[in-house]
This record gives structure tokens, sequence and C-alpha cells, in this order.
């Protein structure tokens, strides 16, 4: 008997076809979201907080509404208040009593930055001169940055109600701490007993922007009877037409959200911001009002991530298997509760097969702006510690830290600390390809090192809508409604293409407005290929069995004596009779006469999404002269489940490491004695640039997700986990230095290093 | 005050537009021209999301008045595609995948035509030092500087 293992073979999943909507894009021709504009537009502008920590005594806008051409004003007074609730966005909640907070504040502004009034003027210049001419009556407050400092007894109090939750039994007495959480499984005390190594370690993490180029904007225009349109840059117009009409008592039918081509989002634009100010200035005007934020705005008022505080302690015995694991996780979350110390926790240690393990969290609020989701959020601050420590165990113990991790890695049946049993995951293909790989054999110069990590996201699934649309001459339509940030367009048409056995660019895709399709939850946790292509899959099957339907009409046999075969309905065997096959395109152009058009549509709650784990693999090289480090090699290592378009992925895999590279470097919220931040701008707040950077090379590993039709795992998030403790252990290395604070800048190296006499 | 009367040619044809003396040429272009193309993502020239071409040099025209224009040649992305026919530069990129979200692809684009303009062969060094002031948050530059290096070699006949 010859065995064969069967691989399945691809027509188009697999290939790299330009993107549908890539020519837009190099032409100039997208539209993002301040690209729109309608006749009458108004400009609208926000007036933001000069401090930290204020009591707002008075808003007084009646010199301001005075003024010639300024046409709308809107304060707290314009919405009214919202009962504390909790809905999901994205991998993080949020809560209607803080949002409604954030966007306009109420009794008191909590951050510099934060939204105090919103203004619509026929010009720029008469928005301007309405926000001077606003006066507001604050009692300056005492203010807390640092997490660790907003902890203590004595500090000062963001919100005088907030009690811990999580904690039994409860404080009597309010605090900025929001939340604790805690994960056990085993028994952590009798596994460091029998560790013959433990390791224990503190690490410091700054609060980093996603940093998207595109500002967060919109154009709203609302009719006499109250219906509106709302244009913006966002990952989810259903979820931020949900936002929108719960903070203005809208029904949500009245709202329709069409997503602009988004310029980057890293989850930033998960969150609501200028949107229901637009919606609320525009009713009162009766104009449309388009606003922008500036550069300055995006880093002072919309979401980074938590920085924070990571204990962690490992215990390992003689031959590397890890014992027990504890971590501590304390994380900032701006100026209302809802940090990602949750994931954070969940991820800490979910690279390993532990018998013991307990992780602690809390979520603390101080006087920065509100985090919003960044890429796996909260996983790269936990998993920056934990990684660490596994290298420093494999260099005390003196074993491989490839061969560590091996010994150690979750597997398929491993029970992570948070609950789940894995099913099939990637993460010991993902290292054995690392100790296969030419870089990880490859020689090192002098004042270089190389260092190695590992990283894991959940991904999810959720509520997702798709309309395949059968045009009359065969070609496609397809309408999906997770925003498309980088290539989702193009994977969503290969799948249906697989499906249908048609060209690829026969299928022209858009994303759909919120009138137009039904819901969809919106594009984060890594959730839009995975579940807008389970749906789009579901669709197109749903046009074969109607195709075969129209077949059996017009050939006047049975459903079932008609197949799909080959791109082709044809008849079944001799008994169904001689009918020559057709294509979808024969069949497209019948549709009228058959019934009608021929549309699939699938709306589901897809389920099965698989997490992705990724090994990356670092050199750098220090300048013992100027503590500068230089990442010379870097090789991003990860389980896709399947590569629909390789080119894309291996893109999030490039973008997410340099993502990283920024955050283990050089990019920190820096914040001034008076609490105001120092660096609200790119040339200080320093993203990557081309020439900081080697290429980035990458190694696609394919263990399908045995719940998608093709083995799709979210793979978006998951590359940003692993650069910093990779980039720590390689900076070890080089400089004979341990780093346990982000970023690792010049300054701080050189004097690290000085201290332990190596530069 | 009144507003200036700037007389200019924007990628080879003669325009008029009114701008206020603070309005930078990016505004001009955006909101009195209606050529989007360029975009702003700092305006204070970190970003280059805004790059164009003024009397050929590369500029950001987040840091150039309205004003400045006058009697001068702008080059923007929306005149880069002659007809149908793509620059390479633009077919490479969408060769490559060498953009995400595409923000940013407007001003790399008008900045990597700028550099080929004065080194048609560069190396993968120069093209990283060129574009240094051109951010990119979704790529990591890796299929960028392999697309501008694709399209130098194609266009050198290589």
């Amino acid at each position: 008997m010859q065995e064969r293992v069967k691989k399945p073979q691809f027509d188009v999943v697999g290939t790299r076809p330009v993107r549908p909507d890539g020519v837009d894009k190099v032409t100039g021709r997208a539209k993002y979201g301040a690209d729109l504009k309608m006749a009458g537009q108004l400009v609208g502008k926000v007036l933001r907080s000069p401090h930290a920590h204020a009591r707002i005594k008075s808003i007084d806008v009646s010199k301001a509404l005075a003024l010639p051409g300024v046409k709308a004003i809107v304060t707290r007074d314009d919405f009214a208040d919202q009962a504390s609730e909790f809905v999901p966005a994205g991998e993080m909640l949020i809560n209607y009593r803080d949002v409604v907070r954030n966007i306009l504040a109420r009794e008191k502004v909590l951050y510099e930055g934060h939204a105090i009034a919103a203004v619509a003027a026929i010009s720029e210049k008469a928005a301007i001169a309405a926000l001077d001419a606003i006066k507001v009556d604050y009692e300056v407050l005492p203010h807390v940055i640092d997490e660790i400092e907003a902890m203590k007894a004595d500090a000062p109090l963001l919100q005088e109600d907030m009690i811990t939750q999580g904690v039994t039994p409860a404080p009597t007495k309010a605090s900025n701490v929001a939340k604790r959480v805690e994960f056990t499984l085993g028994d952590t005390a009798k596994g460091f007993a029998e560790a013959d190594v433990i390791i224990e370690r503190e690490f410091k993490t700054k609060a980093v922007h996603q940093g998207y180029i595109e500002p967060h904007a919109c154009l709203a225009s609302v009719s006499e009877d109250g219906s509106a349109d709302l244009w913006t840059t966002t990952q989810g117009h259903w979820v931020k037409r949900a936002h929108c009409a719960k903070l203005l008592g809208w029904d949500v039918t009245k709202i329709r959200v069409t997503s602009s081509e988004i310029g980057g989002g890293f989850g930033g634009k998960t969150v609501i911001y200028l949107e229901p100010l637009a919606l609320a200035l525009s009713k009162k005007a009766h104009r449309p009002v388009k606003m922008v934020m500036s550069r300055e705005e995006v880093f002072k008022s919309t979401g980074p991530t938590s920085g924070g505080t990571v204990r962690v302690k490992m215990g390992a015995k003689k031959d590397g298997r890890i014992t027990a694991a504890e971590g501590e996780i304390i994380l900032q979350a701006g100026a209302f509760q809802g940090s990602p110390v949750q994931p954070a926790c969940m991820c800490a240690f979910a690279n390993y097969d532990l018998e013991n393990v307990k992780v602690i969290g809390f979520d603390v609020v101080s006087n920065r702006p509100k985090v919003a989701a960044y890429r796996a959020p909260g996983g790269p601050i936990s998993t920056y510690g934990v990684e660490s420590v596994v290298d420093e165990l494999a260099e005390q113990l003196g074993i491989d830290p490839i061969d560590l991790r091996l010994k150690n890695a979750a597997k398929e049946g491993t029970k992570a600390a948070y609950g789940p049993k894995f099913g099939p995951v990637g993460l010991v293909e993902c290292l054995e390809a690392a100790k296969e790989s030419d870089h990880w054999k490859a020689p090192l110069g002098p004042n270089q090192g190389r260092g190695i990590a590992a990283g894991f996201w959940f991904n999810i699934g959720g509520e997702t809508t798709v309309s395949l649309q059968l045009n009359e001459d065969g070609t496609l339509t397809l309408m999906a409604g997770t925003p498309d940030i980088g290539g989702l367009r193009a994977s969503l048409c290969m799948m249906a293409a697989e499906e249908l056995k048609v060209d690829v660019h026969k299928i022209r895709p858009i994303i759909a407005d919120t009138s137009s399709l039904g819901y969809n939850f919106l594009t984060g946790g890594s959730r839009s290929a995975f579940s807008s292509g389970m749906a789009t899959v579901e669709a197109a099957r749903s046009i074969v069995k109607q195709a075969c339907q129209r077949a059996a009409k017009l050939w006047e046999i049975p459903e079932e004596a008609v197949t799909w075969e080959d791109g082709e309905v044809r008849p079944a065997g001799e008994n169904a009779g001689k009918h020559k096959p057709m294509t979808l395109s024969d069949i497209g152009k019948i549709a009228g006469k058959t019934g009608g058009a021929i549309v699939g549509y699938a709306a589901i709650s897809a389920q099965g999404a698989a997490p992705s784990f990724g090994v990356h693999i670092a050199d750098t090289e220090v300048d013992p002269g100027t503590g500068k480090v230089t990442v010379t090699r870097y090789t991003a290592i990860q389980d896709a489940g399947r590569a629909i378009h390789p080119s894309y992925v291996e893109g999030q895999f490039q973008g997410g490491a340099v993502q990283g590279i920024g955050w283990a470097l050089n990019e920190e919220y820096i914040y001034g004695p008076d609490g105001k931040l120092q660096n609200a701008g790119f040339l200080d707040y320093r993203v990557p640039v081309a020439s900081d950077l080697p290429m980035i090379d990458t190694i696609i590993v394919e263990v399908p997700n045995p719940r998608h039709p093709y083995g799709v795992r979210g793979i978006g998030e998951t590359p940003i986990v692993p650069p910093m403790a990779a980039i720590g252990a390689s900076v070890r290395r080089a400089s004979g230095v341990r780093f346990f604070e982000l970023p690792m800048s010049p300054p701080k190296v050189l004097k690290a290093m000085k201290a332990a006499g190596k530069a | 005050m009144a507003k200036h009367h700037v007389t200019t040619t924007v990628n080879g044809d003669p325009v008029e537009y009114l701008c206020e003396s603070e309005q930078t040429l990016l505004d001009c272009l955006r909101d009195e021209l209606d050529l989007v193309g360029a975009k702003e993502g700092c305006s204070s020239g970190d970003c280059g999301a805004c790059s164009v071409l003024l009397d050929g040099r590369l500029v950001c025209s987040c840091l150039v008045l309205g004003v400045e224009a006058e009697g001068r040649s702008v080059e923007t992305i929306e005149g880069m595609a002659q007809g149908d026919e793509l620059h390479p530069l633009q077919r490479k990129f969408l060769e490559h995948a060498a953009l995400q979200c595409g923000i940013c692809t407007p001003g790399i684009l008008v900045a990597a035509k700028a550099l080929l303009a004065k080194n048609p062969d560069p190396t993968e060094t120069q093209v990283r030092y060129w574009l240094a002031g051109n951010l990119c948050r979704c790529t990591g530059y890796d299929k960028i500087v392999r697309a501008v290096m694709d399209a130098a070699a194609e266009m050198r006949g290589a």
C-alpha cells in the first residue's frame, strides 16, 4: 500500500497577486479620513486641558458663541451622563460612564489634552478664535503620573469613588487601583522548592503610542430629521455607530457610518474620540462638520498602551525543566480604568507547558491619556519580563536558549494557566525553524550579540457578515465589513476565488457601510482574515449551491443531479442527462431568467480562532563609546496556520517586529514634573526610520487551524510580542550588561556599561 | 487681509488659487486644489507623508507656504502615472506588497522618485538614508526598500 501525505493544493491561496485596492493607494486616489469634503462643511476643533489634573468649576462659551462664523459649541452639558456599563472593544472592555467623560470632561480634567469643549466654525481661523474665547475656570489639583506612585495610599485620587475590584474583602477606601486579577495553576511554592535555580527580576516599560501615520479624522452630516452620515477612519464602524448612538441617545439606524481607507490603527482606532462631537456639532449647526486631529492631539489625547512594572520569578531544574513561575504585572490604565492587564497576565507564561503558575495583575489609573488597544494589548509587556528571565535561566543553566524553550514549550494539549487547553499550535515548529535558520548559525562580529524570544497571542473571531454577489457577466462583488488595514481585501478575494475557481481579479471587494451589510465587530484581535475569510467561504459556497439550483432548473433535472467540479456546474453522472457544463459566468448571465440575482450571504459569529506563536531572532551591535544599539540582523518566525497572501503575512511579521524594535530602543512617553507630556511629536517621540533598520527576514510556519476552512490563524498581533526580550537578550550578549528597563536608549545603555566597566 | 493670488504649475498644468498668508502648500494642494494625495501626518516636517517636488526638489509641503509656490513647479503623487501607465516605482510597490495601510505611500513614492532622479543606482544604505524622512509604521520598510531597489534596476535597464 502506498502512503501519501496529502498536502492541500491550491490555485490561488498561497500566491501573491496584486491587491485590489493597490492602484488607488499608489496613485493618491484612495480616500482616507481627512480626504473627504462636503459642500458647506464646517471646521470642528477641540479645546483641551492644559492641566494634568483639575476640577472644572465652570465653562463659559457665551463669548465664543457670539464670535462671527462660529456655528455651534458642545460641552459636557450636551451629553447625558451614562451608567457604569462595560462593553467589548476588541480585546478590551470599555465603560460608557468613562467614555462619556473621556470624549468631554465633566467634573474634572484628568490629563493634559483631555477634551473640554468642541466648536464648529466656518473656517479654521474662526474655530481657533472660538477656542481662545471659551472661558474655563479650573481648580488645579495635585497629579500623579507613575503607576507605582499612583498605588500609594496618599496619592492624589483620580476617581474619588474607585474601589478596587477583585479583592476580598472589598476595600473600604477609594484608591487608584481599579482592579486586581489573578490566575493560578498548581502550587508555585512546591514548584520553587523543586527548583535548582531561581531567578527573580523586576522590569519597567514605558507607555508607547501606536503611532499610526494618519491622525484621527471624521466628517459628520446630520439632517433635520436626525438622519446622520458619518465618514471616519476606524477599525470598526459598527462598533463606533453603537458608541455614538449610545452617547447621543439616537437610534442606531439613524447613523450610517462609512469607514474611510484607514491610515494605520494597530488597535488605536477602535475607540471613539471625535465622532460623537462631530455628530453633535453637526446636529446643532445643521451643516456638515469635519474634524481632524493634529499630531500633538494624537499623542496627548488618544490612547497609547500602558507602561508598567513587571515582576517575574521563575525556577528550573538543572536539566532546564521549569518547575514554577510567578508574575506580578502592574499596568497604567491612563485616566480611566481598563488597562490590558488581564491579557498581559494571560499571555505572560502562555509560551510554556507549566505545572505551577501564579500571575497577579493590577489595573492602575493615573493622570495620563486613557490607554487604547495596541497590537496584542498587554502581551508584549509581560512577555518582555518573562522571556528575559527565561534567557537568564538559559544563561545560568548553560543551556542553549532554544533548547530550554523546546524543553518547556506549549504544545497541543498544554493547559494554559488562564484556563484552556491548546489545540494544534506551532511553537515547537517555530523554535525548530529558528534552530535550523541560517541566521541562528551565522557568525557575529565584535560588539555584537544575538538574542531570541518567543511570543503568543490568543486571536478572536466574532460577529461577521459578508455578501458576495454574482454579477450578470459572471464577475463578482464582495462586501465585507471589517476595515482593511493591511491587505484584507486581497486575502478575502483570494479565498473566494479559490472556492469559485474564478480569476481573483474578477472579484471587486469593498468595505461596506453600516447600512449596507449586517453587523460586523471591529478589526481587532487579528480576527479579520480569519472571521471575514470564514464568512467569505460560506458566502462563496452559497453561490455554488445556488448555481447548482439554477442549472437544475434550466436543465429540468433534480438539484441532486447537479454537481460543482473544477469551477463548473455539471450534470452528475449518466442518469442526469447530457447537458453542457456551465461556468459561473454562464450562470451569472442566466440568473435573471432563472430566479433573479444570485447573492451569497453569510452572517456568522466566527468560532474557532486559534492562537499564533512566534519566535524572533535579533542581532544587535552596541557602540561602547555612545551606548547606541543598532539592530544588524533580524528574523521573525511565526505560525500563520495558512498564509493566504504570503507577502501580507510577511508584512505583518516585519511591521510588528519593527514596532517592537522601536519599543525596545527608542519610544517612550516622557512627562515633566508638571504632569505634561514633553515629546508629543514625531521628532521627539522617535519611531524607527528606514536608516535605523536592516531587512527583516521572515519564516512562515504553517500549522493549520483545524477550525478554519483554509487553516487561517490570526497573525497581526503576535509579531510585536517577542521583539523587546529578543533585543534585550541580544544587547546582553553584545554589551555584557543585562537591562531591565525599556527603552534601551543610548544614555541608559552607556551609563550601565560604564557602571559595569564595559565602556 | 485679502487672500493672496498664486499662479503656479502643478503636475504640468497651470493653476491658480487664493490662499491666506499662513496656509501651507499642503493646505493649498488639499483644500484649494482638491489634490489630497499628499497627506498631513504631523504638519511639522517629521513624517514625510506630504512630500512633493518643488522645482524638482523634494520638500515637505507642510513646511512650504502656499504663496511660495508662485511661479514655480509642483509635482505631486497625482502626476506620477502617465495615463494608464504606472510609474515603475508605483508598479514595483504593488508587486512587492510595499504598502499596507498606504497612508505613507504617496510621500514615499514621491521621495523615491526624487532619489532615483539624483542617483539611479542607489545602494540599500543610500535608499534607507534617503527615505529616513518618510515614516511608515506598518511595513518595517523591508518591502519598501526592496521595491525601490527593484524599480531602480528596471529603470536602469539592468
